[in-house]
């Protein structure tokens, strides 16, 4: 790990100051993702802004119909949560099934959503419910944060303060998770809102994706019979020494019927 | 850039010169001397350096020493009531033989106890076997660290650790 300059503040204000004055400065919130990056030099940032003091970024609110969660809140605090559970019994569930113990222990929800793995839990969820991202300077629908491989529409030191995600009616996540990493061969997030159904699917492409198709026959009939035709073409999904694209297009089908079954539950 | 770091280990205040990027682990084996903690494969997978941080169980090689300023930290080295009377789980390692080489053990009975707290002292095999997904042992001795840990349990409880 090169060295840096590291910066500790206790504000959402003074976390952005840092981030615009030092141009090659990079925010962290849990580090369990730009820990190991700078271990392996695959990124040499000037400045690292820890927000592990900004407590205005952690914590789980109910608003209305909307469970709001701060973007410095841990997965083991999502996974945990008696109101997460409560509003939206797939997000808890899916937060407990990140990584390990000692991960959901450190990893938060902002952070995992700004980094954008193309393996990462979360933005499932995200594009499922239909969530809003609010940063420190706007509020960005699902459908617009997702920009592609690593890449979202957050500008250069702009922050996620928090994510609201709409109640379901029904909802689930079923992932085929890789054994060692845990990480999403391929995760599908499956939910029926006040917005519609939605079907959203991480870990098989380069970014996660929505299943217009399956969105649709749910619509209908939101049971796993209704899209147990639809298969999903394997052009430009992920392969590697984990598995063939081939492979993780069979997969997206068995995961959306399995978690379509899990919310009928 | 040399930073100043002072934080509780084992219940005594330490504290220390560290760069910005001085991990968490390299700060308790290098600068303390507290070699219990072992570092296996420096990526977070294989849970040898699980230490306790405020309560939590962490990973410290994906931990700067910075950013435990302030905390209280638990290693395996604190763990023991006195050379003689060691901690119930580390008991029920050496009665159940849950270990082979040994290099994983620290990692183990540090995930061990925190997982036995947090389902309130009440566990199955099949949840054991969950909770230690962030922990490997490379001679595969998982079968006994689940004995242990299953034994361990009531231990902890009737000793009121």
């Amino acid at each position: 790990m090169y060295d840096f300059t590291y910066h500790r503040p206790k504000s959402v204000a003074d976390a952005v100051k840092l981030l615009k004055d030092k141009p090659e400065a990079r925010a962290m919130s849990g580090g369990m993702t730009l820990i190991p990056t700078l271990k392996q030099r695959l990124a040499r940032p000037s400045d690292v802004v820890d927000l592990g003091a900004v407590k205005e970024l952690s914590g789980i609110k109910i608003e209305g119909a909307n469970v709001v969660i701060g973007g410095m809140t841990k997965h083991a605090d999502v996974a945990t949560s008696a109101d997460v559970k409560a509003a939206i019994p797939a997000l808890a569930h899916l937060a407990g099934h990140i990584g390990d113990p000692q991960v959901r222990n450190r990893g938060t929800i902002g952070g995992s959503v700004a980094n954008n793995d193309p393996a990462a839990d979360y933005p499932g969820a995200v594009v499922a419910l239909n969530a809003t991202v609010t940063t420190n300077s706007r509020k960005i629908p699902a459908d617009e944060f997702f920009k592609g491989l690593f890449e979202t529409a957050l500008a250069d030191g702009e922050l996620i303060t928090s994510i609201s995600f709409p109640k379901a009616e029904k909802a689930a996540y079923m992932k085929f998770p890789n054994p060692a990493s845990r990480y999403a061969m391929v995760g599908v997030f499956v939910a029926k809102t006040a917005s519609g159904v939605r079907v959203a699917v991480t870990g098989a492409g380069g970014c996660v994706f929505r299943v217009k198709a399956m969105e649709d026959a749910l619509a209908k009939n939101f049971s796993s019979a209704a899209i147990k035709d639809i298969n999903i073409p394997a052009d430009g999904l992920n392969s590697d020494i984990h598995g063939s694209a081939e492979y993780r297009a069979h997969l997206v089908g068995v995961m959306a019927r399995r978690a379509v079954d899990a919310a009928n539950k | 850039m040399s930073i100043s770091v002072a934080m509780t280990v084992n219940g005594k205040a330490v504290s220390g010169k560290v760069e910005a990027r001085t991990l968490l682990v390299q700060f308790l084996r290098e600068h303390l001397g507290m070699t219990g903690t072992h570092v296996g494969c420096d990526t977070s997978q294989c849970g040898a350096c699980v230490v306790d941080v405020d309560g939590k169980s962490v990973k410290s090689c994906t931990i700067l020493a910075v950013q435990a300023e302030g905390s209280k930290v638990i290693t395996i080295e604190g763990l023991a009531e006195s050379p003689d009377k060691l901690h119930p789980m580390q008991e029920a390692f050496r009665e159940n033989h849950a270990l082979q080489c040994g290099f994983c053990t620290p990692g183990m009975v540090m995930s061990a106890i925190d997982m036995v707290k947090r389902h309130n002292y009440q566990l199955d095999e099949a949840t054991v076997r969950r909770e230690l997904e962030g922990n490997l042992c490379r001679c595969t001795g998982y079968h006994n660290i689940v004995k242990a840990i299953l034994a361990a349990a009531p231990a902890m409880k009737s000793a009121g650790v």
